[in-house]
Parts: structure tokens; sequence; C-alpha cells
């Protein structure tokens, strides 16, 4: 029973941390319907820029994650500004293209700077923060990952369902001609989902770096990851997104746990398969309005 | 030294030309006007041959013509959103204020307060009516809007009862009035309207045509109306274009127009002889008039 606990609680936390790297995937393609192939490295980038800030410049959490996360936020708008501006307008695949050749930049940034080897993150998250119940004990970091995910969770739902800006997102979204001619400014909207998405992203290399340690391959792969939670949950729902990741990642742990650590990769990809056979838009993606 | 003086004839002509163009005096009261525009799409399609046209403040213009006559292109023209659809203003200037607008951006020409109601209404399906409503307040970042809603939901009283339903449910009369109540949010000194009338009942379009007529007198909005309904429109413009094959064919008080031969014949489907004839029989003159 333990053992079930314990493997229920890694899954969730883990779940947790996809959920949150797919939120800021859903924020790009929402807004602008791109995939953003090269969402692994923005997450592998934000955790190094957090060793920089943590490990070799020494500065305390509390400064070193906003500036971390800041920094997230400002890649996003210049790579944007940089990369994407110019392909407003042309066809989606070419700028699906580009996201795959900026994963090979980062990527090869990364390695380049940094090399293959694994780092790991200071131990700075106070030992108070873990939870002791009975015999099952929550890790801080665990405890951590499921407060961020909560709290973004539902800083985006309100953001998207009462914010001015955010309803300009979706309204870009839905109809971007529609949202031209009432003025809204449809390359702020993209400029402000990647920088959002890049600081999400971050956030979540951050958190699973404290968990796994930072490996530029490492991280870059779970990016990949990304796809079967965003599959699953529907690719324009954000809170989608996060179930979908709690599934992938209890499938994952569960597998593990009770039939074999060979299998946990194949398993959550044969369940998306049965689960999109009943639910072809995902769980809780939007089903295309027709009317006649 | 021929060389020299051949410069400074050519440097003359230029200035020349340049003080043509600033010498555009509008007329007191002319809000909008366009002065000779051409149109190209995609740098092959030529569109717009020479269109001219002057709109004088607080009337209501209609621009009428067959289809593929270049109304709608007319009106992205002016809002700008041609420019996001590959097509070009080649010659000509559109003046609106005193100033010219034809290589400004949508985002900045809506921001002057000049909003197009895209043809075949264009709701944002996944908003609801209200979110709907809150993307006009867009060109000024969404700032109070609590009682624009209410004199919205004044001039449309069906929106109110339906504020909370997604707009990909409603029906075409009240999406209708829910595209033009989410212009009217952005405060428009000038609105475009594009076929409001298409694909609704007579009683709606009677209803329809009614507000347009009450929003121009109590809100003292310009209004440019397309409309392929030739008799409904005249009965409330003051002034109206007659379109044809991206050229202005004819133009004149709607009274006049209304009472005008061809245009009773071609038009308002009044023709003196009755039957239908063979194109073959009607006179070379007309041949050149026909506009449907």
């Amino acid at each position: 029973m333990d053992f079930f606990i314990h493997l229920l609680i890694n899954g969730i936390s883990i779940g947790f941390l996809y959920g949150l790297a797919a939120m800021g995937f859903v924020m790009i393609f929402k807004s602008s319907s791109v995939l953003n192939f090269a969402h692994g490295e923005l997450m592998a980038l934000g955790a190094f820029v957090f060793l920089v800030l943590i490990g070799w410049a020494e500065l305390p959490v509390y400064v070193a994650f906003p500036l971390a996360l800041a920094g997230s936020f400002l890649l996003g708008f210049v790579v944007e500004r940089i990369f994407l501006r110019p392909l407003i307008g042309e066809p989606l695949i070419y700028v699906i293209m580009l996201t795959v050749g900026l994963a090979s930049i980062f990527k090869g940034i990364m390695l380049f700077i940094w090399g293959g080897n694994l780092y790991t993150f200071p131990d700075f998250l106070p030992a108070g923060l873990a939870i002791h119940w009975g015999s099952i004990n929550i890790p801080p970091v665990y405890v951590v990952s499921i407060a961020i995910g909560l709290i973004f969770l539902m800083l985006f739902g309100l953001f998207f369902k009462y914010s001015s800006q955010g309803i300009y997102m979706r309204s870009v979204a839905d109809n971007q001609p529609a949202a031209l001619s009432l003025g809204v400014h449809v390359r702020k909207v993209f400029a402000l989902s990647w920088a959002i998405a890049a600081l999400v992203a971050g956030m979540s290399g951050i958190v699973l770096g404290i968990i796994n340690g930072i490996n530029v391959h490492d991280l870059s792969s779970i990016g990949l990851k990304v796809f079967p939670v965003v599959i699953l949950g529907g690719l324009d729902s954000i809170g989608g997104a996060v179930i979908g990741g709690i599934i992938i990642g209890l499938l994952e742990t569960f597998t593990g746990g009770y039939l074999s650590t060979s299998l946990r990769d194949v398993v959550p990809y044969v369940a998306l398969v049965f689960i999109l056979m009943v639910k072809p838009y995902g769980l809780f993606g939007l089903i295309e309005i027709e009317r006649v | 030294m021929a060389h020299y003086s051949f410069q400074f004839q050519t440097l003359a002509i230029l200035v020349l030309r340049v003080g043509v163009r600033q010498e555009v005096v509008m007329k007191d009261g002319i809000l909008l006007q366009l002065n000779n525009i051409s149109v190209v799409y995609s740098d092959v399609i030529q569109v717009l041959k020479g269109v001219s046209l002057s709109v004088e403040e607080k009337h209501i213009v209609s621009l009428l013509g067959s289809n593929g006559a270049g109304k709608t292109t007319t009106l992205k023209a002016i809002s700008g959103l041609l420019k996001t659809e590959n097509g070009k203003v080649t010659d000509g200037d559109i003046v609106y204020r005193k100033k010219s607008i034809q290589n400004s951006p949508p985002e900045t020409i809506t921001r002057q307060g000049i909003i197009q109601v895209l043809e075949g209404r264009q709701p944002f399906k996944y908003l609801t009516i209200e979110e709907n409503l809150r993307v006009g307040t867009a060109t000024r970042w969404g700032k109070p809007y609590k009682k624009d809603m209410e004199l919205i939901y004044d001039y449309f009283p069906p929106l109110k009862e339906r504020r909370k339903t997604l707009a990909g449910y409603c029906s075409g009369g009240e999406l209708q009035m829910l595209v033009m109540g989410r212009a009217l949010m952005a405060h428009p000194q000038l609105l475009l309207l594009d076929e409001p009338s298409l694909g609704l009942a007579p009683l709606v379009v009677m209803e329809i045509f009614q507000i347009i007529e009450r929003i121009n007198k109590e809100q003292g909005t310009t209004i440019i109306l397309v409309e392929q309904n030739a008799r409904m429109a005249l009965q409330i413009a003051d002034y109206g274009y007659i379109m044809e094959n991206g050229k202005i064919v004819m133009e004149g008080v709607s009274a006049d127009l209304k009472e005008n031969p061809d245009i009773k014949e071609f038009y308002l489907g009044m023709g003196t002889s009755g039957d239908a004839k063979s194109y073959r029989d009607v006179k070379s003159y007309k041949r050149r008039k026909r506009w449907l």
C-alpha cells in the first residue's frame, strides 16, 4: 500500500511538471497554431540560466529564481522578434520547421557552453517543506512542483478568462482577421505568448533540474514528452495540459513500479492511442463548432 | 555642366510633385477621401483601377456593385487589412482627417477610429458574446467597457439575453448584431460595414438597417455601407457609389440614384420592358453599364 501511495505521489508531481511544460506549449499553439519543437531546449535553457545564477554567481534563491524566470521571458520575446516575426503570414509549416532549427541552435549553444555533463543544483530547498504523513514521505521538490503547478494553472485560468490581454490572445487564436479588424495588435499577442511560454518552460526546466539534475540531452528529450501530454489533454486546453500531464506521469510511474522500468516510456503512448480512439480531440480539446 | 543642369531639372520636377501632393485640400466636413487608388494582390492581380470617392462626416455612403466589383477590396484598402492579405495600394492615396493612411498598418488605422465589420460575420466562435464584445476594446487597451456594453445591449437587446453563450452557437441575426456591437465598442468614427444583410431573413435585414440608421443618427458615426441589397442601402444612405470592374461607374445622391432609369433596370429589378431579354437585345450603351 505504501508503495502504491509512493508511486501515486511521484506520478502526480512528475505529472504536474509535464503539465507545466505542456502549458507553455499550449500557449503558443493556442495563439498562433504553431507546434514549438524547441520547447525542451527552452526548458533546458531556463535550468542552465538558473544554474549559473545560483551555483556560480551564488545568488540567493529568492533573487535567482525571479531573475531566471525574467531571463526566460526575455528570451521568448527575443526569439519571437528575431526568428518568428518575419514569418508571420507565411505557411505554418515554415514556422514549425523553423522551431526545429531553433531547437538545434539552442542545443548546440548549450552543448558548446556546458557540454553534455550532468550538473546538479546546490541543495537550497528547506527541508521543512517536506510532508511527513504516517509512513509516507513527500520530498520538498515534489511539494514545490505541485504547488507551482497549481498556482500557475490558476493564474493562467484567471488570465485567459478575465484579463483583457488574455481575451485578446484567445480572439487571435480564434479568428485572426476579425481580431485584426478590431485593432488587436496581433504581433504583440504573438510576442507575449512566446514570452510567457518560455517563462513557463524555463520554470519547469528548473524544477525538473532539481529532481533529476541538469543535462542538455535529458531535458530536451523531456520536451518531446510534451507531445503525448498535449495531445492527450487536447492541444488547445491549458487545464487539459495539466490533466494530461498527470495521467502520463501516473502511467509512467505505475508501469515503472509494477511492470518494468523498460516499459515506462512505452505504456503512455499505448494508452494515448486508446484514449484518442474514444476522444479524437483529446480529453479537453475544443470540438469544432459547425454551423450551417 | 549640362549634366548638372539635368539633375537640377529633375530635382525641380520632384519638388513640384511633392508640392502638388501636399496640396490635396479637403473640403470642410470631408472625413475620408480616396484619390484614384489602385490595388494589386500578390503583385499581379489588379483589383482596383483608380477608385476615387469621398465621404462626408456623419453621412451614410453606400457602395454598390455586383460580385467581384471591388467593394470589399475598397473597404480593406481603407482599413489596412489589405496588407495582411498580400494586397497593396500601388497608386493614389487615402486621406483620413487630412492624413495619408494608405501605408499605415491596421493597428494604427483602427486606433484612429476606422473599424471594419468583415463580410460574412466573423465572430470569435469560442468566446462568449460578452467576451466577443470585450475584444472591441482592443484599440484602447481594454479600458472601461461596462458602460459601452450597456449601450450595445440597448441597441441589440437579443445579445443581452445570450451574453454568456458561446458565439459559435448563436443564430445568423444574433451574430450580425454581435459583430456590429463589437465594432461599436471601439468607438468608431468611421464604420465600414461589409454586406450586413448577407444571408438574413428580410425582417431581420429590416431591423439591422434600422439600427444602422440609429447608430448613424445617435452616435454621429460615419458609415460606409457595402451592399448587394441596393434598395435597402439606398433607402438609408445619403450618397451612393456604383462600382464595376474595379472602377466607380456612377455616383450621386441616393434619391437621384433611386430614380436613375439604368439603376432601376439593372439593379432594382424594375426594368421598363419587364420581360427578360437576351444580352444581344440590350442597347450597346447599356451593355457597358450592365451591373448584374
